[in-house]
Order: C-alpha cells, then sequence, then structure tokens
C-alpha cells in the first residue's frame, strides 16, 4: 500500500516496525503537499509548509526511536490547524491581522504533540479567525474540496479537513466553536471529534468564542482520532476553563460491545424540510448500529431551533472581546502613517480585518453595549441553559444522540458567501452540542452525489471513550471512511 | 432591529474599527439581518432561567501569589510593528 494511504495507527505501527523511517514517511508527504496543494489548482489546504523543520524533527524522531524512547507518536507526520500558536512559526490564523505574527510560545496542545515527538508538517488554512463554514473566508485564498473542487471543504477548519481528506497528511488538528471541526470532516468524508468543553487547552488556541472554543481530532478512522486524542487531551492550569479530568487511554476500548446502548434521535433533527436522501443516509447507518445491538428511541430537544440565535450572540459578543487585542500596537498588521492613536487603532483594524471578522465584531460590539446587554448576551446565555436541560434530560434515557451534521452535502464555492444569515444556517445541527458544551463527532455516513456526508454522533460530558468506541464499532462493519477522493 | 446608518457609523466607533463610506449600506442590511435572526429568542420566555456561563459550572480555580511567567521581553518585542529603546512606539497622545 502506498505510504499515504496508511492511517495514523498503521503508521506508527509501520515505524515501530522497521518498515520504514520518520524521514522517508514524512519526505512522501511533503512531496505530495508539493504536488497538490499548490499552484492554481491546488487545494490551498496549507498556508505554512514548515519542510526543514518537519525533517529536522523525523530525523531526531528516527533517533528517539533507536535510542528505544518512542512512544505511538513518535516519528508520526500531522498537520495543525493555523489557529494553534507555534514558538517561531508564522501563526495567521487565516488573517491579514496576524500575517507576520510569529508566536513567541506554543500552545498547550502542539507542546503536548512536541512531547511524543510527533513530525508537524505545517499550518493548515482555515476560515479567518475561525469565523466561517465554507473556508472562503481566509486571506491567504478559499481551500478547495479534494472530492470535487468546484465545491467548499467546510469550514473553519476547511484546510485541515482537505489535507486529510487529500491524504497530504493523515490527519491534523482542528478547533470547533460551532460546528468547524465536524462540519469540514462530515463534507471531506473524515472522522473528526469535537470534545466536552475544557478537555483540551484553550492555552496557545488564538481564542474566537472562549466559551465555546474546543480543540480536537480530524482523522480518517475513529481509531485514529482515539490515537490522537490520547496526546491532544490534558489538564492545563494556564488555561481557566480547563477540567481537571483523567485523560483515559481512548484507544483502550474502541472493541467494546455495544448491545444495549440506546440511541436517541431527535425529531428536531430530522424535520420534514429535511433532505430526503440525507435523511435516507443516516437512517442506514443508524441501522448498522441497531445490527450492532443498539436500540433506537425518538426524542426530542425541543430548543434546538434557539441554538442559532442563541449562537449568534454568543459568539460575535465574545469575539468582540477577544480581538480587541489586535490593535496595531504590540503585534499584527498596522496601518501606513497614522495620524493618531485613534486612527491607528481604527484603521489597523479596518484593513487587518476582513468583511465576516468585522461583521461579527459589529454584532458582538452592539449586543454588549450599554442597554442592549440583557436583551441580547443574558438572554442567550438563558436560552443556553434551556438547550443543556434538553440534552441532560436526554441523556437520563439514552447513551447517544444521532443525526445529520450538515443538511446537505458541500455546496458549490461561492453559492452562499453573498448572504451571512444563509450561511449561518449550515450549522443548524452542530451548534447546539457548544452551546452545552458537550462532545460532538462526524463519522462518514456514505456519498450523496458523489459527495460525503456526515452521521453526527454527541454523547453526554466526558463520553468520548464510549462515542469512539461506537464510532470504531461502526467503522468495523461498514467502509464508508475508506472511501476517497478521485484523482489524488 | 432594523439599524440606520447612524447606528452603523456608532457600533464601528465603538468597535475601532475603520469602514468605509461606501459600504455603510451593506453594513446596516446584513447587520440588520443577523439581529432579525438573534430576535428569534424573544419567542420563548426565559424568565427565572439562570443564565450559563460555563457549561458544566466550573468556578475558577485559584493558585499561589508566585511567579511562573519567566521574562521574556525581547522575544515578545520582536513582534513588535513600531518600537523604540524597547518600548512600543504609538503617534503622539498627550500634545
Amino acid at each position: 500500500m502506498a505510504l499515504h494511504n496508511l492511517t495514523l495507527t498503521q503508521i506508527s505501527k509501520g515505524l515501530e516496525a522497521g518498515d520504514f523511517t520518520s524521514v522517508e514517511i514524512t519526505q512522501h508527504f511533503l512531496n505530495r503537499i508539493n504536488q497538490f496543494d499548490q499552484g492554481e489548482n491546488g487545494i490551498n489546504s496549507f498556508i505554512t509548509v514548515t519542510q526543514e523543520q518537519a525533517l529536522a524533527d523525523a530525523k531526531a524522531a528516527d533517533e528517539r526511536r533507536a535510542a528505544g524512547n518512542a512512544t505511538a507518536w513518535t516519528g508520526v507526520p500531522f498537520a495543525h490547524k493555523d489557529i494553534f500558536c507555534t514558538d517561531g512559526t508564522l501563526t495567521t490564523c487565516g488573517s491579514k491581522m496576524l500575517s507576520n505574527f510569529v508566536p513567541p510560545y506554543d500552545a498547550t496542545v502542539v507542546e503536548n504533540m512536541k512531547r511524543e515527538g510527533a513530525v508537524c508538517l505545517g499550518k493548515t488554512n482555515l476560515d479567518e479567525f475561525a469565523m466561517g463554514s465554507s473556508n472562503e473566508s481566509s486571506f491567504y485564498g478559499a481551500v478547495k474540496n479534494p472530492w470535487n473542487l468546484e465545491t467548499i471543504p467546510g469550514g473553519s477548519s476547511g484546510g485541515s479537513a482537505a489535507a486529510v481528506a487529500a491524504r497530504l497528511v493523515p490527519a491534523a488538528t482542528g478547533t470547533d466553536t460551532g460546528g468547524s471541526i465536524r462540519q469540514p470532516s462530515a463534507l471531506c468524508g473524515l472522522t473528526g471529534l469535537k470534545p466536552t468543553y475544557g478537555r483540551c487547552s484553550r492555552w496557545g488556541m488564538i481564542a474566537y468564542a472562549s466559551s465555546l472554543d474546543q480543540a480536537g481530532p480530524m482523522a480518517r478512522t475513529a481509531e485514529d482520532a482515539a490515537m490522537m486524542l490520547n496526546v491532544m487531551a490534558s489538564f492545563d492550569t494556564k488555561d481557566s476553563t480547563s477540567i481537571d479530568q483523567d485523560v483515559p487511554d481512548y484507544t483502550a476500548t474502541l472493541n467494546d460491545d455495544l448491545a444495549g446502548k440506546v440511541i436517541g434521535l431527535p425529531k428536531e433533527f430530522f424535520p420534514e424540510s429535511l433532505d430526503g436522501e440525507m435523511k435516507q443516509t443516516m437512517m442506514n447507518a443508524i441501522a448498522e448500529f441497531e445490527k450492532l445491538g443498539c436500540t433506537v428511541k425518538e426524542i426530542s430537544l425541543p430548543s434546538t431551533d434557539l441554538a442559532i440565535p442563541a449562537y449568534y450572540v454568543v459568539a460575535p459578543a465574545e469575539c468582540s472581546a477577544n480581538l480587541s487585542r489586535m490593535d496595531g500596537v504590540r503585534f499584527g498588521y498596522r496601518c501606513n502613517d497614522p495620524k493618531d492613536v485613534e486612527d491607528l487603532y481604527k484603521r489597523s483594524r479596518g484593513e487587518g480585518f476582513g468583511d465576516e471578522v468585522k461583521r461579527r465584531i459589529m454584532i458582538g460590539t452592539y449586543a454588549l453595549s450599554t442597554g442592549f446587554y440583557d436583551a441580547y448576551y443574558v438572554k442567550a446565555q438563558q436560552i443556553r441553559r434551556l438547550i443543556k436541560n434538553d440534552f441532560v434530560k436526554a441523556f437520563n434515557e439514552v447513551d447517544f444522540i444521532m443525526g445529520p451534521v450538515t443538511p446537505s452535502p458541500a455546496f458549490k464555492a461561492g453559492e452562499k458567501s453573498g448572504d451571512p444569515v444563509e450561511m449561518y444556517m449550515e450549522d443548524k445541527f452542530t451548534l447546539s452540542c457548544n452551546l452545552a458544551g458537550l462532545p460532538g463527532m462526524s463519522i462518514p455516513a456514505g456519498l450523496i452525489n458523489g459527495l460525503p456526508v456526515g452521521l453526527q454522533i454527541m454523547g453526554n460530558y466526558w463520553s468520548e471513550a464510549a462515542m469512539l468506541n461506537a464510532a470504531h464499532k461502526f467503522q468495523q462493519v461498514t467502509d464508508f471512511h475508506q472511501l476517497e477522493p478521485q484523482g489524488i | 432591529m432594523a439599524l440606520d446608518r447612524s447606528d452603523v457609523t456608532n457600533i464601528a466607533d465603538l468597535a475601532r474599527l475603520a469602514i468605509a463610506e461606501d459600504n455603510i449600506g451593506q453594513y446596516q442590511e446584513e447587520l440588520s439581518s443577523i439581529l432579525a435572526l438573534v430576535e428569534q429568542m424573544n419567542a420563548v420566555n426565559t424568565d427565572g432561567v439562570q443564565p450559563l456561563a460555563h457549561p458544566t459550572d466550573a468556578v475558577q480555580r485559584l493558585r499561589a501569589d508566585a511567579v511562573t511567567e519567566e521574562n521574556h521581553r525581547e522575544k515578545y518585542m520582536a513582534n513588535a510593528p513600531a518600537q523604540e529603546n524597547g518600548l512600543f512606539l504609538v503617534p503622539k497622545v498627550v500634545e
């Protein structure tokens, strides 16, 4: 089998068996990035490729293995979403604002991967400051979906998704504030997991909406996602919302029996308006879980429709505060010839931020301004409570909740970029997980019109191991996760 | 709530964002449609509902009041768009 078709787990085993070295496999993936990612018809999934550093890290990993100190990750190539700060390596967050920003420190997730000796090949493209569902808002150009270059890969972790789908890397990190791991994973045919809020440290992950942001793995199989979460997850005193909870070995329980598990199907995730083919694809996937011994139960999450309005208050409000640090003074883009401090702030921000970021900052500024705080932010936080209560009640009766990740497969580039509200509807099935802080994942569930779609699995707080177990068992009896885009 | 042009300029001013005169109309339209979406929240009564700030209702941890960060002044200053004598440079603030 060609090296790029190996999964993370297979690469880890291959390195251990001495089938190839880290330098060999790292060079192989770097060659593919050079071949398929760049130029006019390239996928554009990377903003920065750290070729020299990667080869040096691969060499060090091979030496570490020779010295007998290797772990499962030592010498295994992967990529980071360009939202994670990397000491000494450009970190742009997809924005002109940070087009010259070289972080003086590593994010905790970056540090965790480094400690294991994993080899980072570069930084992947994303919607500017992770705000978007199509990867069209990046200052570094749109990312193409390897399944069909005319369609979008989803967002905001669209670069990570496209790179893994095109097998330019075996896995990549992502972040998910309203669906940014699950939606691109669904549209590119990957297995992606957004963990419980507080599972992975947010330290050094450039903040969009701090009460929702969470990092997670994007890979080709549940087994690979488990291997990745094992290292990404940690308790971190530098993140005040990190939770001090043991990190289990997520790979240890992948083969547990699913018999007797109850799957809840919320009627709000299967509305009348849901595309018939999407509904059928979901029901076919759920039937596989029944064959594995699960039972299915119809449930209701009545506050689901309030997730979009609540999210578009909470996220913009928090982003308007978080992005106020970009002022052209200490780092980042600065306008030419400011005439006074006010002009420096306004023009640096006006020129440095793109349209969608400006829109969200303005909505957030408005929602937080004097006289409006209670009507918008407090109201939205109350609705979060209602959404959470729906889930708490549901998880008294079921082990998992399942439904579609997106209303449809990937749409054509440019199709929704003219209308922000229409674009926001893309996230209608993913937002409630973030508002409640629950873990959610997307697994490949088949193709519609030749494009992949994802089944969403939601679990109770801290049930990542059980979710990965369910996904892995599903992937043992189905081959949707093995489907590949043609021509790459 | 539909915003008028002066609302848009006021919000942009509060957010310290320079926006071109020509774009105000477009922002007015887009922000108004986002606010219309957001106001669907008003359809539900939330009287007495405790706002949710942290999904698992965690509380802030305390730590010993001890120095944990080393001095990385030069590394931090390397990203400064303009500096002099190790200080960030901004346009004159006090006349």
